[in-house]
């Protein structure tokens, strides 16, 4: 593996850089933000002192990091990293649109293709489950004020 | 005398059937979502929540309480019959818990985790209803500079004593600070960090990132790897330890509840450092400490005890300071706010009945886990047959209808979304959330305490220094960076937690 392979897959070094990186965007926002004085505190103060503790602790794990491998375990799901968090904007989009039933059925549908082992019948039926016990728990028995379908 | 009183009004607070059938609700809902592999109790909580915004407090929070001890029970099934921990206190079960199922112990491990959690919750009852009083009177005299150290102190424990790296839990802690400041700023009214969102100005909220990470971001992290489970469902049948199990496991039990109960109090520890360290001093006074991590009792006696005693205990500088001791402490107090309650030493005073209904519902709620888990156990076992390619969609599902029931708004959906993703890219770089999420919590609280603190001494930062009691809470800050940064403890620590 090259050098800067390395580092792309070195915990230590990626978890420095993410700290550096959101330290000095925080910094950057901040910038409008009034420090005021230690006395009178203004709204800049306390996360511009957070975002300098980041920048520190974030050059302190890059060097360590840069000094000796420390590689990223465990697999990778591509599929499940986009997947899963689709299915929950999705539900997010038809709980506006289209009610309760659509999004809660979307979303089995949607969490469950996130696996490899998706199978439509199976899939199905806890759909059906899914959704005929939340409408029970949650709308009938919490009283939650949600339209089952939209425009019914 | 007093206390005796208050306890009477506590029992007949938690003894109303209401609020013992909320109890019992509350244990076993949280046993059975506890129950699921690779779900921890603050993601069980995070996700029932919202069953509890249409019950009146006391109730609430009674029914909170049964969901956290019944899903720290429910880890600890899955830790014996599957091996995998839910939590990271739930790794010391798997040691010799999990080899005890291996010989068909596993109704005993099961039966002595229940004795031994219960014992503990006994003990750390009467604690709380000791020494709740006097250390909410005591905290009605701290002022903004001692409410300042104490929340440092609590966070640099808590990111000093994780698992893992020192550094990365500090930056960790930093961040969840900071992400605590997204919002409308009280003093100024200035909007920061919205990136012009009409609903970020009022805060992200703390279900949101405790869902988001901990259960979207482990469910993504659980597809990647491959399923392998193993349960050892067949020969749970007798739950009873023997007399000598019984025996052998009693002092086991006895130190776990000091142990537990000692890091119970601190803010800012979790439950794993108490079951850790009772299982290295049972393993050390151990006459053949060679059986441990192949199925000795004691070493699921002891750790389960501390760990339930720690569980409670958090409840102490919770209630009576209105820090929250943990994260799980944190959605508590959430839960609280959301009543309408601000959580405060002042609770106790004002709402005697809620205060001592809780405590004497823990105890109760205790003895209902024990009577629960007898006959129950089977349905436990057979719902970790499931298999998970069907379980999580459901746990998508609640996780949604949940944090959408908040507010009744997609944007928080949305937001959950985007910190599941963050959240298994900081399982993957093993960056610990769970410091961020206390920082997160407590930072709006810190910010306030810090401003106030230095506008009463016009701003000299020495303030926190010169007032005993906050030097007091800032030395033991400083000696637990000291101490864990020397190199002897630094690799002690290594095998402690690595």
């Amino acid at each position: 593996m090259t050098p800067a392979n390395e580092l792309m897959n070195n915990k230590r070094f990626l978890s420095g850089l993410m700290f550096l990186v959101i330290g000095a965007v925080s910094i950057y926002i901040a910038q409008d933000y009034p420090m005021g004085s230690a006395l009178r505190m203004g709204p800049g103060y306390f996360p511009n002192v957070l975002a300098g503790i980041m920048i520190l602790f974030g050059i302190y794990e890059l060097v360590l990091g840069a000094m000796k491998p420390d590689p990223v375990k465990g697999n990778w799901s591509i599929r499940a990293l986009v997947i899963l968090p689709l299915a929950a904007v999705i539900f997010g989009v038809l709980m506006e649109y289209a009610g309760f039933i659509p999004a809660l059925i979307a979303l089995v549908f949607a969490s469950a293709a996130a696996s490899h082992e998706f199978k439509f019948l199976e899939v199905l039926i806890s759909a059906i489950v899914l959704t005929i016990s939340s409408v029970g728990l949650f709308i009938y028995g919490l009283g939650l004020p949600y339209p089952l379908i939209h425009g019914m | 005398m007093e206390l005796f009183n208050n306890l009477i009004l506590g029992f007949s607070v938690a003894l109303t059937f209401q609020n013992l059938w909320f109890c019992f609700i509350g244990c076993f809902l949280g046993t059975l979502i506890g129950v699921l592999p690779g779900i921890g109790p603050l993601a069980t909580i995070a996700m029932l929540l919202p069953i509890t915004f249409n019950v009146s407090p006391t109730s609430a929070l009674i029914m909170l309480a049964g969901i956290y001890y019944g899903a720290q029970y429910g880890g600890s099934t899955t830790a014996i019959l599957v091996n995998l921990p839910g939590e990271t206190a739930a790794v010391v079960t798997c040691f010799d818990g999990y080899q005890m199922a291996r010989q068909g112990r596993a109704g005993p491990a099961l039966g002595i985790a229940a004795i031994g959690s219960f014992f503990a919750g006994t003990v750390c009852t009467m604690l709380i209803a000791l020494f709740g009083p006097p250390l909410a009177e005591m905290a009605l005299k701290f002022g903004a500079p001692e409410y300042f150290s104490l929340m440092l102190m609590g966070l640099v424990t808590a990111a000093v004593l994780a698992h893992g790296d020192m550094a990365k839990s500090l930056a960790m802690t930093a961040l969840g600070l900071l992400l605590g400041v997204v919002g409308t700023d009280v003093n100024s009214g200035m909007a920061r960090y919205s990136f012009g969102f009409p609903e970020l100005t009022d805060g992200i909220g703390f279900v949101v990132v405790a869902v988001g990470v901990f259960a979207v971001g482990e469910i993504i992290s659980n597809l990647g790897d491959k399923e392998e489970r193993q349960v050892f469902t067949s020969k749970v049948k007798n739950l009873w330890p023997s007399l000598a199990d019984l025996k052998t496991s009693f002092f086991p039990i006895v130190r776990g509840t000091a142990i537990g109960a000692f890091f119970g109090v601190l803010p800012g520890t979790g439950p794993a450092i108490a079951s850790f360290s009772s299982y290295m001093v049972e393993k050390k006074v151990s006459k053949h400490p060679e059986m441990f991590g192949k199925g000795a009792i004691e070493g699921v006696a002891g750790p389960e005890s501390a760990n339930n005693a720690d569980a409670q205990c958090k409840f102490i500088p919770t209630l009576t300071l209105g820090i929250p001791a943990s994260a799980v402490m944190a959605l508590m107090l959430g839960a609280l706010t959301i009543q309408g309650i601000a959580p405060g030493p002042q609770v106790m005073t004002q709402k005697p009945d809620l205060f001592w209904g809780l405590i004497a519902s823990m105890w109760i709620g205790n003895l209902m886990l024990v009577l629960l888990n007898l006959p129950l156990i089977g349905l436990w076992v057979s719902l970790l047959k499931v298999p998970y390619r069907l379980l999580f969609p459901a746990i998508m599902a609640f996780s949604c209808i949940g944090i959408y029931s908040i507010n009744n708004s997609s944007f928080e959906i949305y937001l959950t979304a985007i910190f599941g993703v963050i959240g298994f890219l900081w399982l993957r770089l093993e960056c610990p959330a769970a410091p961020l999420l206390l920082g997160f919590v407590l930072g709006p609280l810190m910010e306030e305490n810090l401003r106030r603190a230095l506008l009463i001494s016009r701003g000299d930062p020495t303030v926190f220094f010169t007032r005993p009691i906050s030097l007091g809470f800032m030395i033991v800050t400083g000696l637990v960076i000291l101490f864990m940064g020397l190199p002897m403890i630094k690799k002690r620590r290594g095998e402690l937690t690595g």
